[in-house]
């Protein structure tokens, strides 16, 4: 025992740190690094609610391949991810663009904007799925105001994805705004102050200055936000559970459906396998981006 | 603006002092002063903003006054934007259709006990993956860093069957343990520390305290704000999630809020003026706790986007 102690003591500096990861490493590798081993191997298999897997090679991959409602969910999430990365970004610069100067109310619009961030997507689900309602909704009435006629958003296969979309805005507008917000004021006064010596007008100093100065600022939050949206399930969950059909499918929520709903484990497991290896070149892509640019 | 000060003041290192990275990055000062007084261009942008405001904080609006008005009204033609009465006796029906109460109790132990171990796991490792080399260290890190990408989804199967052997299935254990390793907070933990000087740490080693000793005693005590920002976004995280407790619970009794909230929308006996109330009281503490530490909350969000 004494020996131990001393030992310990001794060595204390190299054996300390593991000590410390310990816990958080055991996590990850039991909850998080075993099951997307295990998830490659079941996806090998035919693997019901009831009965042991039974190995049948590349079938699931196959069925994949062939399966329409897995291209309509993958073309779903591109399609998502696609409209709410650029538009969240765009109205988050412009938002913080105008806060970014000498206004009243300035942290008041601040905590506004930046509100929603902290309201959880079921929640935002529930509200908004009550505001598109196209009877009894405020966003309809909204519309008949500027004449716009009643239009069915989520019962219509057309328009209950912008209908998700735009829910989405409202809950991440306000994080690319602050993150932007800080990424402004983190641009050096000087090259305003050569820029208007020079005669420059404040188009030509948004493109030329503001643009090209906060570009790591975008590369974060384009990150973030196809992070995001390639995971979004949530939101789809509760306002439209993936219909009208499958209008509003995504991959997270196919898998979903296919392993707790409809039982079929080793399915399930492929399409995870497929949505992993996609996640994994598209996080390549972002650290190229993110290295070329520092 | 009296926000721009920070929490905890570093007096003995006013040079080093880990806070100024947060501080500076969320002043609330716009940084450019214009001489002029209210010019055209600011009157602009003052209406911009109240209207974006305006389209911001109607759902939270409508939210509120759904909650209050009766259901005729909400189901007659006219769709109104203030109740004709307030009725609050909206709230007492929705929570004798759903068992909120015992589900916002369920969140409250979920998230509390989460933020407890969380916190202490992450700020262990990250202060190892700050302040220590040792073999595997970038490997880990990675390791752990790669898995912020990897949706819950995609490990669920498998997942599902680790709690059904550890019977955590409809358990708090099986909400709060499997989640307590947040590669985010971790993240951020391990950016945070990285500023600690390590001359302070050196000192105390000399001084002869263990290692343990030096965590609790010299790291703890210089990252009162980083700890504020793990506790409140951890906190978030717990009770806004919905993935993670669809899978670990089946059981009525151990519902979260958010389950509850999902669930009860599938209800046909439901009402809207029932839905909204309870949608409200799941949205309350947590804007409570952001009315609140607002300050943190940015600071945390903003700090993660400095990683490069």
């Amino acid at each position: 025992m004494y020996f131990m102690k001393n030992w310990y003591k001794k060595n204390s500096i190299a054996i300390a740190p593991y000590i410390f990861i310990a816990p958080n490493v055991l996590l990850f590798l039991i909850f998080m690094i075993i099951p997307i081993i295990f998830t490659f191997y079941i996806s090998f298999h035919d693997w019901g609610i009831l009965g042991a897997p039974v190995f049948i090679g590349f079938q699931n991959f196959v069925k994949l391949f062939s399966d329409k409602v897995f291209w309509t969910s993958l073309g779903n999430t591109v399609y998502y991810t696609a409209a709410t990365v650029p538009l969240s970004a765009a109205f988050g610069l412009l938002g913080a663009i105008l806060l970014n100067r000498k206004i009243p109310l300035r942290p008041i619009f601040r905590t506004i904007f930046f509100a929603p961030v902290v309201v959880s997507m079921t929640a935002a689900g529930l509200i908004w799925t009550w505001m598109f309602n196209p009877h009894y909704g405020l966003f309809n009435e909204i519309l008949s105001y500027f004449g716009i006629g009643s239009v069915d958003w989520l019962t219509s296969t057309t328009w209950a994805m912008p209908a998700i979309i735009i829910t989405t805005l409202w809950l991440r507008i306000g994080y690319c705004l602050v993150i932007y917000l800080a990424g402004l004021q983190a641009v050096p006064d000087s090259l305003y102050e050569a820029a208007d010596m020079d005669g420059a007008n404040d188009w030509q100093k948004f493109w030329r200055i503001t643009l090209p100065m906060i570009k790591p600022t975008t590369v974060f939050i384009i990150v973030m936000e196809v992070i995001h949206g390639f995971m979004v399930f949530d939101l789809i969950y509760t306002m439209t559970n993936g219909g009208p059909g499958f209008s509003t499918t995504v991959i997270v929520q196919y898998i979903y459906q296919k392993a707790f709903v409809e039982g079929d484990m080793g399915y399930a497991s492929a399409i995870g396998t497929v949505f992993f290896l996609i996640i994994m070149v598209l996080t390549a892509i972002q650290l190229r981006i993110g290295r070329d640019d520092s | 603006m009296k926000s721009t000060a920070t929490p905890i003041s570093h007096e003995e290192h006013p040079e080093t002092n880990p806070t100024r990275n947060f501080r500076n990055i969320t002043s609330m000062q716009p940084k450019r002063r214009r001489k002029r007084s209210f010019t055209v261009k600011q009157t602009v942008a003052f209406i911009a903003l109240c209207f974006m405001a305006l389209l911001f904080i109607m759902p939270f609006f409508w939210m509120l006054s759904t909650s209050l008005k009766s259901p005729e009204e909400v189901s007659s033609k006219n769709v109104t934007l203030f109740p004709e009465e307030l009725r609050w006796s909206n709230f007492i029906d929705a929570l004798d259709a759903a068992p909120f109460l015992g589900y916002i109790g369920n969140s409250l132990i979920v998230s509390i006990l989460a933020v407890a171990l969380t916190v202490f796991i992450n700020c262990l490792a990250g202060y190892a993956f700050a302040k220590y080399s040792f073999k595997g260290r970038n490997f880990l890190f990675l390791m752990v860093l790669s898995t912020l990408m990897i949706p819950v989804q995609i490990t669920m199967v498998p997942n599902f069957f680790i709690l059904k052997e550890l019977d955590w299935i409809n358990s708090y254990a099986g909400l709060i343990v499997p989640r307590a390793a947040e590669a985010f907070g971790l993240f951020l933990a391990r950016q945070y520390i990285l500023n600690i000087p390590n001359s302070l740490i050196e000192a105390a080693r000399i001084d002869g305290a263990s290692e343990f000793k030096i965590f609790t005693k010299v790291i703890l005590p210089n990252i009162k704000p980083l700890i504020a920002v793990l506790v409140i976004f951890t906190f978030m995280w717990r009770w806004n999630e919905l993935a993670w407790p669809l899978i670990v619970v089946s059981e009525n009794s151990m519902y979260t809020v958010q389950l509850g909230l999902a669930m009860v929308k599938g209800e046909h006996y439901i009402e809207w003026t029932q839905i909204m109330p309870l949608t409200l009281l799941s949205i309350i503490p947590i804007l409570l706790v952001f009315l609140f530490f607002q300050r943190y909350f940015i600071q945390g969000f903003v700090g993660s986007g400095m990683k490069e």
